[in-house]
């Protein structure tokens, strides 16, 4: 078994956990947006609560949202691993670095944006998936099935500008990562190929630009309709 | 032309080195940049000062010796080796930054010479056939395609500078070490072996402490033989590979 433990400790294994963590974040972000999607629906909430109240009891679900946690612990674990690694391999500074010539920002800050993302995380996590496991939140009947009015709870949180701007700004640095990441972790995987790279990462770029955007919308299109 | 140089200077890898200014004067900008450094040392030795070390062999692009860190890149502003710099890519009275590479697996010896002998341990765990010795075989004796020829050549022309190392924000060897794989790797007398080279050659790598890619590009960008990232890719595809089937437990 001394193999399976050897590969674990390689630094190509360690960046493959990296990456398939991380394609499975994007998926995940993928399925998150489409639910959010409906927060923005003019319908006081209803079709985005009966979404949440499906979600949290379909035991499937249920399945895949523990399988998340862990891959965002293993992502970040193994991200911290890598950047240590990686910084001790250079003991002395250069005095003198012309870097931005060679490679793009994104790139050489992948850990400083996941640090954000990660603080983000905690208050997002905090702020909803706490609040909706908690029993304080209000209920609410749609023919006749009553369900917690999760809908409430953000609309309340998107109402304080200080919050929406949190949302606002933490989907910025999601963007910058992915804007690197999602062609990166193709190429982690060692898929690079002339007819599919150039592809890759021309979605890679549009992903990190539209998902985002999309995301930090719905804050502010709350907001928005919180002031009238 | 006239330079004002910023060099690392360090006695040796125990003590700590720091820049020091020289100025040099009249300059030929079609000199190289070795040459100039030659001319810098010429006044040194007749000031009884001590010059500057810096490592060159071939200065003729090919054997890998030069290195060089100018102006926060590898072998300098152009994609070439540092011996095949020349001082027209320089304005005068510019301000040149000179460095060593800096990696933990490429130790200062002294200034701006480093111990890559890394390197050589990488190549020696792996980067090689083994073939019994005899009389020398027929040139046309195993078919070799046109196209996997050429492609083995690409990754052959790998001189070994360290440039790669030296650019890579985390001082990952990967570009190197892919070259040398995949030179092998594609060619039918070193396919014999590709999963224990690889292999090993990967876990040579780790162990000299070199960091893990990050898929930056600034390897690729800077490598005086245009080694692609695409290299890198392959290689990672080999390990995975090898090491989920290769039969070493
Ligand atoms: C929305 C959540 C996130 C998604 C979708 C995501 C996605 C990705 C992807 C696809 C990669 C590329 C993997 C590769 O290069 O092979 C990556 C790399 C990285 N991620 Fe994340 N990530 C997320 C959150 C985080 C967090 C919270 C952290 C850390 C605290 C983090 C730290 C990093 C680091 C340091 C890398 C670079 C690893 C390397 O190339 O060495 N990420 N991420
Ligand atoms: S891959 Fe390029 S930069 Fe790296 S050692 Fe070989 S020739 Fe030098
Ligand atoms: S001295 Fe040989 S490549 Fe520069």
């Amino acid at each position: 078994m001394s193999w399976l433990t050897d590969s674990l400790k390689s630094s190509i294994f360690r960046k493959l956990l990296m990456a398939l963590t991380g394609l499975f974040l994007i998926l995940f972000l993928t399925v998150h947006l489409a639910g959010n999607i409906q927060l923005i629906f003019n319908d006081e909430g209803q079709a985005f609560n009966i979404y949440a109240h499906t979600m949290a009891h379909n035991p499937f679900i249920q399945l895949v949202s523990k399988f998340n946690f862990a891959f965002i612990v293993i992502h970040v674990i193994y991200s911290i691993w890598l950047s240590r690694i990686n910084k001790t391999a250079r003991p002395v500074k250069y005095g003198y670095s012309a870097a931005s010539t060679n490679s793009p920002w994104t790139s050489r800050n992948m850990g400083i944006l996941g640090t954000l993302i990660l603080v983000f995380l905690v208050i997002h996590l905090k702020g909803f998936w706490w609040e909706f496991k908690n029993d304080s939140i209000p209920m609410i009947t749609y023919d006749g099935e009553t369900m917690p009015n999760v809908f409430l709870v953000v609309k309340a949180a998107y109402s304080n500008i200080w919050y929406a701007a949190v949302y606002v700004v933490s989907m910025f640095f999601v963007g910058f990562h992915l804007s690197h990441g999602f062609a990166s972790a193709f190429q982690t995987l060692g898929l690079n190929h002339v007819k599919y790279t150039p592809a890759i990462k021309a979605i890679g770029k549009g992903y990190a630009i539209i998902v985002p955007a999309v995301f930090a919308l719905i804050p502010i299109l709350i907001y928005i309709k919180s002031l009238g | 032309m006239d330079l004002t140089l910023k060099i690392w200077r360090q006695k040796n890898s125990n003590t700590e080195g720091k820049f020091v200014t020289y100025e040099v004067k009249d300059i030929s900008h079609e000199s190289s940049f070795l040459e100039m450094l030659d001319v810098l040392n010429i006044g040194l030795e007749e000031k009884g000062e001590e010059p500057v070390h810096f490592d060159h062999d071939c200065r003729e692009g090919i054997c890998g010796m030069c290195s060089l860190y100018i102006n926060g890149k590898p072998h300098g502003p152009q994609q070439t080796t540092t011996c095949q710099l020349h001082m027209r890519s320089f304005k005068s009275g510019q301000t040149i930054w000179i460095e060593p590479w800096r990696a933990k697996a490429f130790p200062v010896i002294k200034d701006l010479v480093t111990d890559r002998s890394a390197f050589d341990r990488i190549i020696q765990a792996g980067g090689y056939i083994s073939v019994n010795t005899g009389g020398v075989p027929d040139a046309n004796e195993i078919p070799i395609p046109r196209k996997i020829a050429d492609e083995a050549m690409d990754s052959a022309t790998c001189i070994g500078c360290g440039a790669c190392v030296a650019a890579c924000k985390n001082a990952s060897a990967m570009l190197f070490v892919s070259a040398k794989v995949t030179h092998l790797g594609l060619l039918p007398q070193g396919k014999v072996e590709a999963k224990t080279r690889v292999e090993n050659m990967v876990a040579q790598m780790d162990a000299e402490g070199f960091g893990a890619c990050t898929n930056t590009g600034a390897c690729a960008a800077e490598c005086p033989k245009e080694i692609p990232l695409a290299n890198i890719a392959k290689m990672n595809r080999d390990f995975i590979g090898a090491r989920l089937t290769s039969e070493n437990v």
